[in-house]
């Protein structure tokens, strides 16, 4: 069998496509800041440990550093650069701001597009570790400040910022909960 | 990292071909576990065979009224699927006691029971490992094992498998199906995991190039009242240091069924049939779930700085079945 240790790869980012050659080796996460310069997503661990580069693929959150990019070809990529309506910043974004849930600004990015998906993942009925029953007959669980905090908890914040990131996701839950804009897509339930 | 060959599979055989018997290719699903050892070097394969669009990302209920569960489907699509968390709870907290919500979007069933320890001298490639390099030695043993094993180890390895999952599976009684260039096949997942003994870089009964398609699990009635506690040196997001999966079923007074596993104490997710033993039969009370804990836990062989898990985990196992019984009685 042929080794090709290299390919060339179309990504979808943000809408666009981008055809580029990538060393199977390259993350999607190198390939988003040092090939196409996409810079908003971080890198904090470069283990999956932090959060920094969560991405939405296929409006899924995800970590960027523990994915190939070679693997990522054919998904949808949704970056940072890539969750405002134009000029009209996401609820989310807005939240953050608006709350000051951040110091630095490092881990903000994964922390809003974290927060995009997880939003998401709530409102399809999904169920986090801190749900009591998780029986779907139990009905679906409020976003409380201890469900927030452990839905987000893939996310540190070495600034500690963490007060202002759980009302800021609390107060684009509300943004979410009242206006249709702005609501995430609704994630397919897993096959049933 | 070393260079690799990237193949896409879109069908099993498809995929069990690309990979044959060449002992440098690996099967890749999230990638979670697999392209971190990459990065750190502990694998260094020279081709990846992607498996995530195989048409094994379903769940779907069997005949004799359990569940099918392909490989790729992802632990966040696992611990959310209604029938799962109705039927088998224990199961959905157990993956969502696990990793980040990042995480489990990416990990599969698959690849969650073939993730490989977070002993730190497995994954450090300047020391020394029997896992990782035969004959080696094992520095843990002497060295740094308070999250190290009590239950199962040898003298060449003294490490635990960290999955959550798998331990709800463990006690589900769950039969791991797989596919070879020869067919199929099925494993319990009891026998999945090999016994430590002096091989421990020989880590599961799979034939080589064996490819993970599905995860069945019988119908089990008594998981319907279950539950999947973890003990952890921070809230969320780590490893555990100790698990419990436990399901229980009380009638006039005494256990009619029960089912326990234990997880972070050994190599493999832990069935605790002693403690199973003790408890059907027995009166409901917590002094039989002490005697079923104790009974289990007299294998225990803790190292110098891992003693604390034996307590941990008796505890742990009282606490749950005494939780699951007050449930019961409501
Ligand atoms: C920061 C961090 C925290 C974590 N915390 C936890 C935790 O608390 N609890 C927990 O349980 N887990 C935890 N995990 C581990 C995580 O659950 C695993 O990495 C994940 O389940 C692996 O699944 P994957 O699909 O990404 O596998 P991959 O990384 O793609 O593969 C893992 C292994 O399985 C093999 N493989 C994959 N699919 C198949 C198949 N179908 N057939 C045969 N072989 C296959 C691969 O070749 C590879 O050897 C954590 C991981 C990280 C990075
Ligand atoms: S406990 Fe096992 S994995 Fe850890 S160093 Fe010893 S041999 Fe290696
Ligand atoms: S950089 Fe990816 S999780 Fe830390
Ligand atoms: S704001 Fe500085 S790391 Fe979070």
């Amino acid at each position: 069998m042929g080794l090709a240790t290299s390919s060339v790869i179309t990504l979808h980012i943000n809408g666009e496509k981008h055809t580029l050659p990538v060393d199977h080796r390259t993350t999607l996460l190198d390939a988003l800041r040092e090939r196409l310069d996409l810079t908003g997503t971080k890198k904090g661990c470069d283990q999956g440990q932090c959060g920094a580069c969560t991405v939405l693929v296929d409006g899924h959150r995800t970590v960027a550093c523990l994915q190939l990019a070679v693997a990522a070809e054919g998904r949808e990529i949704t970056t940072i650069e890539g969750v405002a309506d134009g000029d009209r910043l996401h609820p989310v974004q807005q939240a953050f701001i608006d709350l000051d849930g951040y110091q630095c600004g490092y881990c903000t990015p994964g922390q809003i597009c974290s927060a995009i998906g997880m939003l998401a993942e709530h409102a399809a009925g999904w169920p986090s570790a801190a749900s009591g029953d998780v029986r779907p007959a139990a009905g679906p669980t409020p976003l409380t400040p201890e469900e927030i905090r452990e839905r987000m908890s893939g996310n540190l914040c070495r600034c500690s910022a963490y007060t202002s990131i759980v009302e800021a996701v609390a107060r684009a839950a509300e943004a979410d909960a009242s206006s249709a804009a702005g609501v995430p897509e609704p994630l397919g339930e897993a096959a049933a | 990292m070393r260079e690799f060959d990237y193949r896409r599979a879109s069908d099993v055989s498809g995929a069990v071909a690309l990979l044959g018997d060449d002992p440098d290719a690996r099967y890749l699903a999230g990638g979670t576990n697999l392209v971190d050892l990459m990065k750190s070097g502990v694998e260094r394969p020279g081709r990846l065979v992607d498996v995530r669009e195989l048409p094994l990302d379903r769940i779907e209920s069997a005949p004799d009224g359990g569940l099918r569960i392909g490989a790729t489907v992802t632990n966040s699509d696992l611990a959310a699927h209604p029938d799962v968390r109705s039927r088998y709870p224990m199961l959905t907290q157990a993956v969502l006691a696990g990793a980040s919500g990042q995480l489990r979007n990416m990990a599969t069933v698959g690849g969650n029971l073939l993730q490989r320890t977070r002993c730190a001298y497995f994954t450090d490639t300047t020391k020394p490992c029997n896992r990782r390099a035969p004959g080696s030695g094992c520095p843990a043993r002497s060295g740094e094992h308070h999250n190290h094993a009590i239950l199962g180890a040898s003298e060449t390895c003294v490490a635990v498998h960290p999955s959550d999952m798998a331990v709800a599976l463990a006690a589900l009684d769950a039969v791991v199906h797989y596919e070879t260039a020869d067919g199929q096949g099925e494993l319990p997942l009891d026998q999945l995991y090999l016994p430590v003994a002096d091989t421990p870089h020989r880590e599961t009964a799979l034939p080589t190039g064996a490819l993970i398609t599905g995860v069945f699990l019988p119908p089990v009635p008594v998981a319907a009242r279950s539950r999947y506690r973890k003990v952890r040196e921070r809230a969320s997001y780590a490893f555990a240091i100790g698990s419990v999966a436990a399901a229980l079923d009380i009638r006039d007074g005494a256990v009619h069924d029960a089912r326990l596993a234990f997880g972070a104490v050994a190599s493999r997710p832990w069935r605790a049939r002693t403690a199973e033993r003790t408890l059907i039969g027995a009166p409901a009370t917590a002094e039989t779930y002490a005697a079923a804990a104790a009974a289990e836990l007299a294998a225990a062989r803790p190292l110098p700085h891992n003693g604390y898990k034996v307590t941990l985990m008796h505890n742990l196992t009282v606490a749950v079945l005494s939780e699951l019984a007050e449930e019961a009685a409501l």
